[in-house]
């Protein structure tokens, strides 16, 4: 399946020249900033017009890879490929990245060094672009850690007072996950040339190596534990807290919306693809940490005075979550892990984003420095508000409809699971609350006072969050109609794979609430 | 100790009246003809001049010297592709991919080599053509350890490599640490040079021949029963070998003499000394003892090993970058070392693509040290970097670029030397030495990080528009808030590793802020010469060039095969 223009490589190619572009002029300080400022802007928003091209093109109703680009890129001897390809599942999150590359060019212009900040973000775009496209292992373990570099350059060059603790230990963290990933990815390529004689890496060719149980676990381990560490899952959660609070604002939301995104979006594709034997085995160890992170992170969530921490912990229950979804191993608990994917993302952009625009007008973001917000800032306030009931999953927002259909699925196939994770929601609504409460209700001090409102360019920014926000919770068919047949095609694999039919609302759910414990 | 045979050896040298001179393909040797030709000529038209020759017209001579061995070299290889791979001079030499890859390495390694040293030599005063003549010499001897097919031709070279970098360290004679540096070079060489004869004269005792490929030929017709001669001598070779590629633990005088001397002379070593030795240790393990691959495997598996821990985790503490990267050097000595542990041929095109990934950044990285080691060549202190990046962009992307692809970035060569020798390590079955390098690599990446913390870390807060400063009391709540997660709940956090970062960034930071205190100047600007940019220019465009396109680099080194692979 050949396409005459290469969207895929299109949208990895256009950010990374462009951030290559900045890069050399960055170096030239007699250049205009304006001209360079608006080059970031006019890539990125190249970028998403080539993704929504893309999702324009891609046929419905079909559930394997589509625009796929495969050619060879070491020659033979490696036998890796530039393998490129989308589906339901990768498509939401390029799309998701590509948006939000944009609004966050656009509020970083008036920071320090702004054409480095620029070109690291492009760089950064481009390497989540070939990690969500990849269907190489080799091509996505490096852009996955290619990933690194940017973002670590982003918390360590424009971070706050702790910066450099921060991206160190983001990391080293990240990087020690990666490790085993990579030795993973070679064993696995190893088993299946001894089985076939052909060294390759790609993914729908590695599917169908016959690994032993006890083998399958150690590689499902190796692959997991660099998603883990990404997205973080409990408990390999401890540098989020850290490396999400002493982010600027930017890079706060592309840590937590996009980069968070790329582990659970690993275990999706490559455990549950390659391993779906162990994953099957292993879920409820999974479903046990992802609870734990859910019903933790909430709480930790609670006591905290730092807007940034708060979210950063309430992210790590959102992460929880998505991996309940996925190893339920159903399709709707699977299709709910994948949209919220896509709405965490926005969610969680929106909050960071207005967290930063306070910061920058307060210089603080404790809640007990803040106090009475919504006098002055009335829209500020109605934004964090949609944005924050959105999080805790109101119905009409989009939060809802994916943590709906997660329990849904969760609770077919593991019930007591599911019935735990329900009082995150709880929670969750509390923490959120409160902080409201203390932020933008009561008298404000006299510093609140002089606190602007929301400037027109920072209402346009946050303006495309806010339509899709509420667009998904009311209309989220056009989603789920791209999501469902791959997630139906994965789930059939693994169904397959493990001889073992998960139940689910449209096949046996019923059967299954009656008879399964 | 008496090897006793089973069959009779087929050994028995001809041992005729008339010395025989075998006829000469000058082609095979033309590369260190011309080298050490070359620094001969160079040597004689210094000495007929009147004045000191000044620096430019020998890096001239230099770089038109090793400018010709590299075309040789081309030549060589399309030789080779053309008509194969051959024996000459009486099968002491060869010519085949192997060397001729080790050829061009070396070569291209004294060019970039005479293109930084120019401006060191000119900076710190010293005129003449002696630092070009010997670096010269040197090069040739590290080309005959790749061509060699007959251990005295190995030790032959080792000793023409040897006895020129003991002078070149000293060559910094103002400095007491150059001299200190080559004296220890010295005295260590000199007996790893002794132990590694010995191990020549009992691998000669037990299989009849120094031919590398005879004694493979011996070693396959013939069942030793009581190899423990053969065993000796061929740990007494490793010894030696381990001792010029820097392996733990032979591996005590790399950080004293790396910082010790002259800087372009601490990176033409880890690139050239490292490559002659290793192609040697190579083409002995694999072309004479593949057969007894089962006896050398262990003992380079624990060299490995421990080259990769010591490497790295000794790293993390030094604040001399010279002797930082010393160490680093130890990190990837291990890593090459896991391609030869492999014993298959994608080990050998692994470690050599390891070679010359590691050749180019770590000539570069070494070229940046030099400049912004300033007059007298001994300002490495980590904090000297502090800020680098708004004084001299260039340079400091430079140093970022090359110090990730060492740590391993992707899209660099150096992620795909990693990978190499990674995946060879996997396909020859041992996982746990592949888990264990890419554990090192993750500690190395620290260090190499924090210099590229040092380099982009501004004094003034990063954010906060519109000039508002950051409330103290804002920290402080966050501390007695005492509800960070990370410290509280030991089992949820490595506090080890925590603590281990806190503690180094602090002390660098801390030790950094003092002097700034005390109102010594912040370090000026250092003008960079012209040919050492080029040089650093090439280092750099050549590690992200074939970064981002791996094919011509891999393909050429997996064509670089040995002649004989004995099994």
């Amino acid at each position: 399946m050949s396409h005459s223009v290469p969207f895929l490589t299109l949208l990895i190619i256009l950010p990374a020249v462009g951030g290559g572009v900045l890069a050399l002029l960055a170096l030239d300080k007699r250049l205009p900033k304006e001209l360079c400022d608006w080059l970031a802007v006019l890539v990125s928003l190249a970028t998403l017009v080539v993704a929504v091209v893309a999702l324009v093109t891609m046929r419905e109703h079909f559930g394997g890879f589509q625009l796929v680009s495969n050619h060879s890129y070491t020659g033979d001897t490696l036998g890796i490929r530039w393998y490129l390809g989308v589906d339901g599942i990768s498509i939401f999150l390029v799309l998701l990245s590509a948006l939000l590359f944009p609004l966050v060019l656009l509020t970083g212009q008036n920071k320090p060094k702004p054409r480095a900040y620029a070109a690291w973000l492009l760089l950064l775009e481009a390497a989540v672009m070939g990690s969500f496209l990849s269907l190489d292992l080799i091509v996505f373990f490096f852009f996955f850690e290619l990933t690194l570099v940017p973002a670590y350059f982003i918390i360590a060059g424009w971070g706050h007072d702790r910066r450099a603790y921060a991206a160190v230990k983001f990391f080293l963290y990240t990087f020690l996950g990666s490790a085993f990933l990579l030795v993973g990815i070679l064993a696995l390529a190893f088993i299946h040339q001894s089985q076939t004689g052909v060294l390759t890496f790609s993914l729908p060719a590695l599917e169908h190596t016959h690994l032993s149980s006890s083998t399958e676990i150690l590689l499902f381990l190796a692959f997991t534990s660099a998603f883990a560490v990404k997205a973080p899952l409990f408990p390999f959660h401890t540098w989020s807290p850290d490396a999400y609070t002493e982010a600027p604002a930017g890079g706060s939301v592309i840590l937590s919306s996009v980069l968070a995104k790329l582990g659970t979006y690993g275990i999706i594709r490559f455990d549950l693809t390659l391993f779906p034997q162990a994953t099957r085995t292993l879920a409820p160890l999974i479903l046990t940490l992802a609870v734990i992170g859910i019903v933790y992170g909430a709480i930790v969530a609670c006591v905290q005075r730092d807007m940034k921490r708060l979210v950063a912990y309430s992210s790590l229950a959102q992460i929880g979550f998505i991996a309940l979804g996925t190893f339920a191993l159903n399709e709707q608990g699977l299709s709910g892990a994948v949209l919220l994917m896509l709405n965490h993302g926005l969610i969680v952009a929106g909050l960071f984003l207005v967290i930063g625009f306070i910061y920058e007008r307060r210089g603080t973001w404790q809640t007990t420095e803040l106090r009475g917000l919504q006098k002055v800032a009335p829209v500020m306030a109605g934004v964090f508000t949609l944005f924050m009931l959105a999080s805790i999953g109101v119905p009409g927002l989009n939060g809802f409809v994916s943590e709906f259909l997660v329990l849904v699925g969760t609770f077919l196939t593991h019930r007591w699971w599911a019935v735990v994770a329900v009082l995150g929601v709880i929670v969750s609504a509390i923490y959120l609350l409160w902080t409201y409460q203390q932020v933008f209700h009561g008298v404000p001090k006299p510093e609140d006072e002089k606190t602007r409102d929301l400037s027109w360019p920072e209402r346009l920014v946050l303006t495309p969050l806010i339509i899709l926000i509420v667009f998904l919770g009311v209309f989220p068919k056009p989603a789920l109609d791209r999501i469902d047949p791959s997630v139906t095609q994965l789930v059939t694999h693994v169904e397959k794979a493990t001889g073992h039919d998960q139940p689910s609302v449209t096949t046996k759910g019923t059967a299954a609430l009656g008879g399964q414990p | 100790m008496i090897t006793t045979l089973l069959a009779a050896g087929t050994t028995a040298a001809g041992a005729s009246d008339k010395i025989t001179i075998p006829p000469i393909r000058y082609l095979a040797i033309l590369p260190p003809i011309i080298m050490i030709g070359g620094a001969v000529i160079l040597l004689a038209v210094a000495s007929l001049v009147s004045r000191p020759l000044r620096v430019r017209v020998s890096t001239i001579g230099s770089v038109i010297i090793s400018g010709g061995a590299f075309g040789i070299a081309i030549w060589q290889w399309c030789d080779v592709r053309a008509h194969g791979a051959h024996t000459y001079i009486a099968h002491a030499v060869v010519m085949d991919g192997f060397s001729v890859l080790i050829t061009m390495l070396v070569a291209g390694a004294m060019l970039l080599t005479a293109l930084v040293a120019d401006g060191y030599l000119k900076r710190e005063g010293i005129t003449g053509a002696e630092f070009h003549v010997l670096a010269l010499v040197s090069a040739s001897g590290a080309m005959l350890m790749g061509m060699a097919n007959d251990l005295i031709i190995i030790f032959l070279g080792l000793e023409i490599l040897s006895i020129a970098l003991y002078v070149l360290t000293a060559f910094n004679h103002r400095q007491a640490a150059s001299g200190e540096a080559a004296l220890k070079y010295f005295l260590l060489g000199g007996f790893s040079s002794a132990i590694f004869v010995y191990g020549i004269a009992l691998t000669y005792g037990a299989t009849g021949s120094t031919n590398l490929i005879q004694i493979a030929d011996f070693l396959s017709k013939n069942v030793v029963l009581t190899n423990g001669l053969l065993l000796a001598g061929l740990a007494l070779m490793l010894v030696g070998f381990a001792f010029k590629i820097a392996a733990v633990p032979f591996h005590m005088w790399t950080p004293d003499v790396y910082e010790g001397a002259p800087t372009p002379v601490t990176g033409f070593m880890a690139a050239v000394a490292k490559a002659g030795a290793f192609a040697a240790l190579l083409r002995v393990l694999f072309t004479s003892m593949g057969v007894i691959s089962s006896d050398w495997k262990p003992i380079i598996y624990a060299l490995a090993v421990l080259s990769l821990f010591l490497g790295s985790v000794v790293a993390l503490r030094q604040r001399d970058v010279k002797r930082m990267l010393a160490y680093s050097s130890i990190n990837h000595a291990g890593f090459i070392l896991l391609g030869v542990e492999s014993a298959l041929p994608r080990g050998v095109s692994a470690s050599l693509y390891y070679l010359v990934a590691y050749m180019f950044m770590t000539i570069g990285s070494f070229a940046i040290v030099t400049v912004l080691g300033r007059q007298g060549d001994a300002d490495h202190d980590l904090t000297r970097y502090r800020g680098l990046a708004r004084r001299q962009p260039f340079l400091a992307l430079s140093f970022a670029i090359l110090l990730l692809a060492q740590a391993g970035a992707p899209f660099t060569t150096g992620l795909w030397a990693k990978l190499q020798v990674v995946l060879a390590t996997v396909s020859a079955g041992a996982v746990p030495l592949a888990v264990i390098a890419m554990v090192t690599a993750v500690i190395a990446a620290f260090f190499y990080l924090r210099v590229g913390v040092l380099m982009y870390a501004s004094k003034e807060p990063a954010e906060g528009g519109e000039g508002l400063v950051v409330p103290p009391t804002g920290t402080d709540a966050t501390t007695v808030a005492g509800t960070d997660a990370g410290p509280q709940i030991p089992w949820a956090s490595p506090d080890g590793v925590s603590a281990t970062i806190t503690t180094l960034n602090a002390e660098l930071l801390l030790a950094d802020d003092a002097p700034a205190a005390s109102g010594e100047e912040t370090p000026s600007t250092v003008p960079v010469p012209a040919l050492t940019s080029v040089a650093i220019g090439i280092c750099v465009a050549f590690t992200v060039i074939f970064g981002i396109v791996p094919a011509p680099l891999l393909d050429f080194c997996n064509h670089a095969t040995l002649i004989f692979f004995g099994r």
